[in-house]
């Protein structure tokens, strides 16, 4: 099957290397690869894949990932527009709307 | 509830816990199969805690699980013939993913669960495999920090869990991807299309009655003619949204949703108009031709939620395009296909 790619160049991570051990946490949880460990260094190898679900920050105990993440997701993004709050999937108060 | 699929219990330091089966039963395959149809989804859940499979002792593994009954059936039927702990967690029955992207699945009810559990009493290790999934809520260093236990990222999807185990809990690197592949996507198309139907029936009989309008009044044999073509329209342009663009995602041009919406929708209109569906008037075709692209455009862009690859900043920047050139096509469409009945 060919690799759905989305957007090029949007994403917001950053890796700072200078904070970067290499204990290669963030390469374990990304679910899209973006990470690759290389002498002992972290290095993003494929930034485009990023959906920026923040997993690598939240577990990058060296403080090393910044993402601004949140969901991909356009109806969170109107249903916040139209609430005046962040994007929210918040499908919780509504039961009869399906969560992502 | 009946929870016919506990068998029994097991006798533990911390208590009796209770088996679960690893074969699901007819009437959890039917639960399962409603909850992808989005029916009583809501109300899907297992009461969170700790659970035995198999015949485990303080050595075997424990498996973290979301209290979603459709997550919690798919880790129990592929740990079948394995002798593991399960612990519930309390996400208000919403998946392992989506509930760490609220932090439902997150690092403080691992911690709180470890201990309302008594786990620590159960096994005598201090390891607890949660899904990959969940580390979009789960710092797995706080929650060594706060309970002693370590996490163990496994797999991304439960089948891989007995390769996972066999090699020593190492997952491939193509345990750890996602994709979205066209079994995925296909479950998705009964629940968006059933989702779909509150907006379709209304907009549906919108179309109808407006249909008999014409230069001299109003007439139902036009209601009928027009009307009938119009409804069978709009179920194709839903179908073109909701059905055909995901099954031919990774095949429709374009990286952003909305884009793909609107091939789709045109690929739709096409077929309506070789039926002779889109009317003769140029009107109405040039009518039919921004509907159909339009509100399958947005249709599409709105299953970018139900997508496993894209990002908040990418979303926001394709809805910044496409949100006015769909509101502006829409728009226009309605108004040729109204001055379509008078002319």
């Amino acid at each position: 099957m060919s690799e759905l790619k989305y957007l090029k160049g949007v994403t917001t991570l950053k890796l700072n290397e200078d904070k970067c051990t290499g204990c290669g946490m963030c390469e374990i949880v990304c679910p899209h690869a973006v990470f690759e460990i290389t002498n002992g260094q972290a290095e993003i190898t494929d930034r485009d894949a990023c959906m920026e679900c923040g997993a690598c920050a939240l577990n990058c105990e060296f403080g090393a990932i910044e993402v601004e993440s949140g969901v991909g997701c356009a109806e969170a993004v109107i249903v916040g527009a139209v609430r005046g709050t962040d994007p929210t999937c918040d499908c919780c108060g509504e039961p009869e709307k399906p969560c992502c | 509830m009946d929870k016919e699929y506990i068998t029994g219990s097991v006798a533990t330091k911390a208590g009796e816990v209770p088996v679960v089966s690893t074969v699901l039963s007819r009437a959890d395959k039917w639960g399962d199969l409603k909850a992808i149809c989005a029916i009583r989804r809501m109300d899907y859940t297992v009461d969170p805690g700790l659970y035995a499979v198999g015949n485990p002792n303080e050595d075997s593994p424990v498996f973290a699980s979301a209290n979603y009954k459709l997550s919690f059936d798919a880790l129990r039927r592929e740990i079948d013939g394995i002798d593991a702990w399960t612990i519930v967690l309390d996400t208000n029955g919403i998946n392992v993913w989506c509930a760490a992207g609220k932090g439902t699945f997150g690092t403080q009810e691992v911690v709180n669960r470890i201990e309302r559990t008594n786990l620590k009493d159960v096994v005598s290790h201090r390891k607890i495999i949660v899904p990959q999934l969940g580390a979009t809520g789960v710092a797995a260093h706080e929650v060594r920090k706060s309970s002693g236990f370590s996490v163990v990222f496994g797999p991304v999807r439960a089948s891989d869990i007995p390769p996972y185990l066999k090699a020593g809990m190492v997952a491939t690197r193509e345990m750890r991807r996602v994709r979205f592949p066209l079994r995925d996507r296909a479950r998705l198309i009964p629940g968006e299309i059933l989702q779909g139907l509150k907006y379709l029936l209304p907009v549906m009989g919108l179309f109808v009655i407006l249909a008999g309008l014409h230069r001299g009044g109003y007439s139902s044999q036009l209601t009928l003619r027009v009307g009938s073509r119009s409804a069978i329209n709009l179920i194709l342009v839903y179908l073109a949204g909701l059905a055909l663009a995901p099954a031919l995602l990774p095949w429709l041009p374009g990286r952003s949703f909305s884009f793909k919406g609107m091939v789709s929708g045109a690929i739709m209109f096409l077929v309506s108009l070789l039926a002779g569906l889109a009317g003769q008037s140029p009107f109405e075709i040039v009518a039919w031709a921004l509907m159909f692209t339009s509100i399958s455009s947005f249709c599409v862009m709105n299953l970018t939620g139900a997508s496993t690859y894209t990002s908040l900043s990418g979303v926001k920047k394709e809805m910044s395009v496409a949100v006015p050139l769909q509101i502006a096509a829409a728009a226009v469409g309605l108004t040729l296909w109204i001055i379509a009945r008078f002319v």
